[in-house]
């Protein structure tokens, strides 16, 4: 599924938005692909990802089936990388998010050296892609262009909304969700930090980037447009 | 979507099952406490009465009140189309889309001089009726374009000839599907120009992805120039880095992947 690839904004707005991911093809590289899925993983962790996940068992926030109400104010709001390398035991795409090109570009040229045979893509502005692939000298194999949304647009919310809601590809994240939390923030009832982990829990396959969110959260409470 | 509510009258929460796609996000994406329902709503009212305002994390369900169902055949099929994290083998039909250009390295799906279309309908968040997507086949068919085989969406036609979906599930609700195609480079500009075609057809939105290998340099103009020339710019895509290998024993080399329907 593509999802990660149709995110609204310009290409100015994935400036801190690369998301990197891993993924074998059946028949062809799958035998032994769990280590070295986990090893993409585990290699991502120190050039310092936003969000590391498994399209199986979702991202570094995850929900929570056991709760106490103490919890409300002592939550943890923390990501847990950790976590997501530990608890991959099938095979599925696995996906690192960074902020910034010069970690993305980074962990490129580390994966290339590490040779794993996985199929490697870079979800991002289409500039950004060829920035880190220039800078780990390798040239593009394919590409998949995104081309916006058409049709009866006028069911979307909001650029703002849209923004955020469509960091998670699959639909997870409401759009009535995100705008409530953009709505919080513009009243001083949370962060844009802590909005952003409600949204990013939702995600099941850990693409959600928080920090972006964040940002757009932020621009959107403080009355900006896009 | 917009398929929980507060129904008026009974002054719960309500699912809408005509509207709900059968996501499963109110039970996989809420965290959930289980707290007994009755102290719940008192401590509810409790809180309205003196005018207070009741904030809670927003992401928590407190009674865990979610109970998720069996689902049977047809309307199974919403959750295969909704649902990232459902097992594919309970309906047959896996996920919503394919690997298309994603392991284009190993697979070879898309060749030069040629072009992978992945047609995205109800994304973002609005959904679609799979009646919605019969139409959009229906058109793809009638001008002879050939469907990807191992595409979900293609597990559903009746007639790959003709592109109709199967009757018993055009009544359906889906979150999104993806009809993937792929045709030379020449017909890209009529492909788009169908695809226009349809959005008018259709009640929902459309998200076009367009796939192509690029040069040995990286290069790829030949279908951006297209693209351009129809008013697109480009500002995000998924590339395909060229490191993914055939590892496997006995694989054979890049196999050219079958499609389905006219040619």
């Amino acid at each position: 599924m593509t999802n990660t690839l149709h995110r609204f904004g310009d290409a100015k707005s994935f400036d801190d938005d690369f998301v990197i991911f891993a993924i074998a093809s059946r028949g062809k590289n799958d035998e032994d692909a769990l280590p070295r899925l986990k090893k993409f993983l585990q290699m991502a962790i120190p050039f310092g990802p936003v969000n590391l996940g498994d399209a199986r068992n979702g991202g570094s926030l995850r929900p929570c089936k056991s709760m106490n109400p103490t919890s409300h104010w002592d939550r943890d709001y923390k990501p847990d990388f950790q976590a997501v390398v530990d608890g991959l035991t099938h095979m599925t795409t696995v996906a690192a998010v960074f902020d910034s090109r010069v970690k993305a570009e980074d962990f490129v040229k580390k994966v290339k050296e590490a040779d794993l045979g996985l199929s490697i893509n870079i979800s991002t502005s289409v500039e950004g892609a060829d920035q880190c692939c220039h800078a780990a000298g390798i040239p593009r194999h394919s590409v998949g262009y995104s081309l916006g949304f058409e049709g009866k647009t006028g069911k979307l919310p909001n650029e703002q909304v849209l923004t955020v809601m469509t960091m998670c590809g699959h639909g997870m994240v409401a759009q009535s969700l995100a705008k409530k939390m953009i709505d919080w923030v513009k009243e001083g009832r949370r962060t844009p930090e802590q909005a952003a982990t409600y949204m990013q829990r939702f995600c099941s396959c850990g693409v959600f980037n928080p920090v972006r969110a964040a940002r757009v959260i932020k621009e959107a409470a403080a009355g900006h447009q896009h | 979507m917009g398929a929980i509510y507060i129904d008026p009258v009974i002054r719960r929460a309500t699912v809408n099952r005509d509207e709900c796609v059968e996501c499963y996000a109110c039970f996989n994406g809420l965290s959930q406490e289980h707290l007994n329902p009755t102290v719940v709503r008192t401590m509810r009212k409790v809180f309205a009465m003196l005018r207070l305002r009741f904030e809670p994390e927003p992401d928590v369900c407190p009674t865990a009140a979610f109970t998720p169902e069996d689902l049977t055949w047809p309307r199974v099929v919403r959750r295969a189309f909704s649902d990232p994290r459902v097992p594919h083998e309970s309906t047959g039909v896996e996920g919503r889309g394919t690997e298309e250009v994603k392991t284009n390295d190993v697979s070879g799906r898309v060749v030069a001089g040629e072009v992978g279309f992945t047609i995205e309908f109800g994304r973002p968040g609005v959904g679609v009726w799979f009646r919605d997507i019969d139409k959009a086949t229906r058109r793809l068919a009638a001008a002879k374009v050939p469907f990807e085989k191992k595409n979900p969406v293609t597990t559903l036609l009746k007639n790959v000839e003709t592109g109709e979906i199967r009757e018993d599930i055009l009544d359906e609700k889906i979150m999104s599907a993806i009809v993937e195609i792929k045709v030379p480079v020449s017909r890209t500009e009529e492909i788009v120009r169908l695809v226009w075609e349809i959005e008018k057809e259709v009640d929902t939105v459309v998200v076009l992805g367009v796939g192509a290998r690029c040069e040995a340099d990286g290069d790829e103009t030949e279908v951006l120039t297209i693209l351009e020339r129809l008013g697109y710019r480009p500002q995000r895509a998924k590339t395909n880095i060229g490191l993914g290998r055939i590892t496997n024993k006995g694989a054979e080399p890049v196999r050219r992947p079958e499609s389905v329907g006219a040619r």
